[in-house]
């Protein structure tokens, strides 16, 4: 500066321009010799992949063969696709009454993104449950019959919960309301096993009676995915606080069953579900084939979810729990308004890799002989008038894969943002 | 405390709405059910699959419907359950199915320790060669030297060299794992011969060769050097429902040896042939026998066809696996398909 004569100044080349797109380009492509380099041999390889790709599988694709023949030697056969969407979507469910899968798995799907929503996080969610829950089981089976003892047994749960979760909180009229439901639900349930009351159930029935031995293909796999975290949930958090309870007896069973199922692989529980479980019945006792996986999935889910939600627990301050003993709430209520919900935020996020986990697993129903999407995909490989295109079966279904999983997974992206924002700078 | 179980097995019962079938009388539980719950393979090409529509079809599948043809009047009136290797004897031996359709081999050991029945035979299959035209080769005893694609780890890789050795003769194994390998180093020439279960090799034949080359290029030789005689498989503690399996298949068989087929069976109610008279129920006695309705046969024939239709349709010259009817072709004609008389 110094050396700089007074009154003239010296032209400066104008700066790179590195706004705009040739910018971004410029900065990080081209910053160097070197990664121009590896930029322009990337493209081209990518390009060279990419146009094999699109030849194979638009350029010289088959799209409406009417045989397996017509399409060999030419490019992807998705004609095959044409020919047994239908059958890979919802397998030996009667043809002419594929509609109802098809509904059913809409009414899951709005049930799940309804769900996904937190302002529907309260008492909306059980009514959003119950409702879909129902149109899909009754579009499924076409014929629900609600046993009188659910009913009782609902009753029961709703008055048990209620009692606990809401003493010294609630109006005395409305504990009084829970205390009834209870008493009515035990005092049901009971007379109903002793034979007193009569086998009544409320029959349901618009359309034919569809048998779980016939459902397949994306219906299963939801299904069973939903389900089974569904139901795994609640049994998780019971696992996951019985492993941090003082009473030994509990404690050890809960930790004994989370490291027994941890420790097999989820194929043996389904082959101990369907093959072992039978010889144990008596004979002539038979459960329901899908309600055995559902049931195995559920606790291996279960044992996992445990496992999550006990690290969410042992991530909050003592603090909390000795702040809620201070206000005198019970156990019930300590957990359940204390610190539940404080420790289920925390791990929502791994809670839902797990669910995108067991979305995929549920495949492996497969080797016990039902017919999710994956095992439908294959059937339709099998038929010989079609055999010998597995690429396109396959593409096919990791790609209605990847689109499940995808948007599963930029939904958890979301609520970690959403639930964050208190913490985020 | 017996009771208090009792009543809580009852319970649960209630809850999970478990299906309860009738212990003992299987043939009266399928009457009671009104359907025949039929165990199948879960998908092997012309035995059993479900089709476009999602409906099974099959020469397993068949079986199925003709049993219910006779026992309904119905062939439709069937649920299939689609079954692994693992678990169909299970199923079977815990009454979760009637009977097993299922590409199963009838062996000393199943027929006795596992406690069940096996009907007639209704596909004999057995291990084969097959090899491409360029060869040359009519007969397997012409391998000599040749090298041999097979799976490890199973009986195929011992029947291979046991049939080897035992015809002095040597061969070069390649051993490969996976099925989608082995008919790749096969087609691509990696090894001469390929062998495999006969209809395994005819269903790679018509589905699997790589686009220049044509299904016709490779011929299956005619030796078949392994027992494997596949049949339905019934519990023991019903002779009656064994029964009807056993002379389902042998009424299919015995129709197609006397000319009784799904578009002819009206036509031969008329006959004066007294054989077919007793057959189709025209002059009764059998289906009383039998305990079924006297036109038992006729309902088979009408929906399903005799064994020759049905092997036709499903895995013969009608579909695209052209299986050779081989061994199970009419004992008239140099096959094993026998069936004892109806009479």
């Amino acid at each position: 500066m110094t050396d700089m004569p007074v009154g003239e100044r010296r032209q400066l080349a104008p700066p790179v321009d590195d706004s705009g797109v040739l910018g971004w380009i410029r900065r990080n492509l081209f910053s160097s010799w070197a990664n121009g380099l590896t930029t322009i041999v990337l493209v081209l390889a990518m390009g060279w992949v990419l146009s094999w790709f699109l030849e194979w599988a638009v350029f010289t694709a088959n799209f409406t063969a009417s045989t397996g023949a017509e399409c060999r030697g030419q490019g992807a056969c998705w004609a095959l696709i044409r020919e047994k969407y239908r059958y890979i979507f919802f397998g030996s469910f009667p043809y002419e009454q594929h509609w109802r899968p098809l509904f059913a798995v809409i009414a899951m799907l709005a049930m799940l993104i309804l769900s996904a929503d937190r302002r529907m996080w309260n008492w909306r969610l059980i009514v959003i449950w119950g409702v879909g829950s129902f149109v899909t089981f009754l579009l499924m089976f076409g014929q629900l019959h609600l046993p009188l003892s659910l009913v009782l047994f609902i009753a029961m749960v709703v008055g048990a919960s209620g009692m606990s979760l809401r003493k010294g909180i609630g109006s005395p009229t409305e504990i009084l309301a829970y205390r009834v439901a209870a008493a009515v639900g035990l005092v049901g349930l009971v007379l109903r096993i002793v034979g007193v009351l009569p086998g009544w159930s409320l029959a349901i029935a618009p359309l034919p009676y569809v048998e779980t031995g016939l459902w397949g293909g994306i219906p299963v796999t939801i299904i069973l995915a939903t389900y089974g975290l569904a139901f795994a949930f609640p049994y998780g958090i019971l696992l996951a606080l019985g492993r941090r309870s003082n009473l030994p007896l509990i404690k050890g069973l809960c930790v004994g069953f989370i490291e027994l199922i941890r420790g097999v692989p989820l194929i043996s529980l389904l082959i101990m579900a369907s093959v072992m479980l039978p010889l144990f019945l008596p004979s002539g006792v038979t459960f329901d084939k899908f309600l055995r996986a559902q049931v195995a999935v559920i606790l291996f889910a279960g044992a996992y979810i445990a496992e999550i939600i006990r690290g969410g627990l042992q991530s909050l301050p003592k603090g909390q729990f000795e702040a809620a003993d201070a206000m005198g709430l019970n156990y019930v209520q300590k957990t359940g308004l204390i610190i539940l919900p404080q420790a289920l935020r925390v791990v929502i996020p791994p809670l839902i890799n797990t669910f995108i986990g067991f979305f995929k697993d549920t495949s492996l129903v497969l080797i016990i002989g039902i017919f999710d999407f994956l095992n439908t995909a294959n059937q339709a490989l099998v038929d010989p008038n079609w055999a010998g295109f597995p690429g396109e079966v396959y593409l096919f279904a990791a790609f209605v894969y990847f689109i499940f999983c995808y948007s599963m997974s930029r939904y958890s992206k979301y609520l970690e943002y959403e639930l964050n924002k208190g913490t985020r700078r | 405390m017996r009771k208090a179980s009792m009543a809580v097995a009852a319970g649960l019962a209630a809850i999970f709405s478990s299906t309860g079938a009738m212990a003992g009388k299987d043939l009266d539980a399928i009457k009671a059910r009104g359907s025949l719950i039929c165990g199948v393979p879960t998908g092997v090409a012309g035995f059993a699959l479900a089709d476009s529509q999602g409906k099974w079809v099959g020469l397993d599948v068949d079986v199925c419907r003709a049993v219910s043809a006779v026992i309904f009047g119905d062939s439709e009136k069937v649920k299939y359950v689609p079954l692994t290797a693992q678990q169909r004897f299970t199923a079977l031996q815990s009454g979760e199915v009637d009977m097993l359709s299922n590409n199963t081999t009838e062996t000393l050991t199943r027929d006795t320790a596992l406690g069940f029945d096996f009907g007639a035979v209704t596909y004999y299959d057995g291990q084969g060669f097959m090899v491409n035209k360029k060869l040359g080769v009519k007969s397997a005893k012409e391998l000599n030297g040749a090298t041999v694609c097979v799976q490890p780890g199973t009986t195929t890789e011992l029947n291979l060299a046991d049939y080897f050795r035992g015809n002095k003769m040597s061969f070069k194994p390649v051993v490969i794992e996976k099925v989608e390998e082995v008919r790749a180093a096969f087609f691509s020439g990696r090894c001469d011969v390929y062998t495999n279960d006969s209809s395994a090799l005819y269903s790679t034949r018509a589905a699997n060769v790589p686009p220049p080359a044509k299904p016709e290029d490779f011929i299956v030789l005619p030796e078949i050097i392994s027992k494997e005689p596949l049949a339905p498989v019934v519990r023991h503690g019903d002779n009656q429902f064994a029964d009807i399996v056993r002379w389902t298949q042998y009424a299919m068989i015995e129709a197609e040896e006397y000319g009784i087929t799904q578009k002819s069976v009206d036509e031969m109610l008329k006959s004066e042939n007294p054989v077919i008279k007793r057959i189709l129920g025209v002059t009764p006695g059998m289906g009383k026998a039998l305990g079924v309705d006297e036109k038992w046969v006729y309902n088979v024939i009408k929906q399903v066809g005799n064994y020759g239709e049905s092997f036709d349709r499903n895995v013969g010259s009608g579909s695209i696996l052209k299986i050779d009817r081989g061994l199970n072709n009419l004992w008239t004609k140099g096959g094993l398909q026998y069936a004892p008389p109806i009479r």
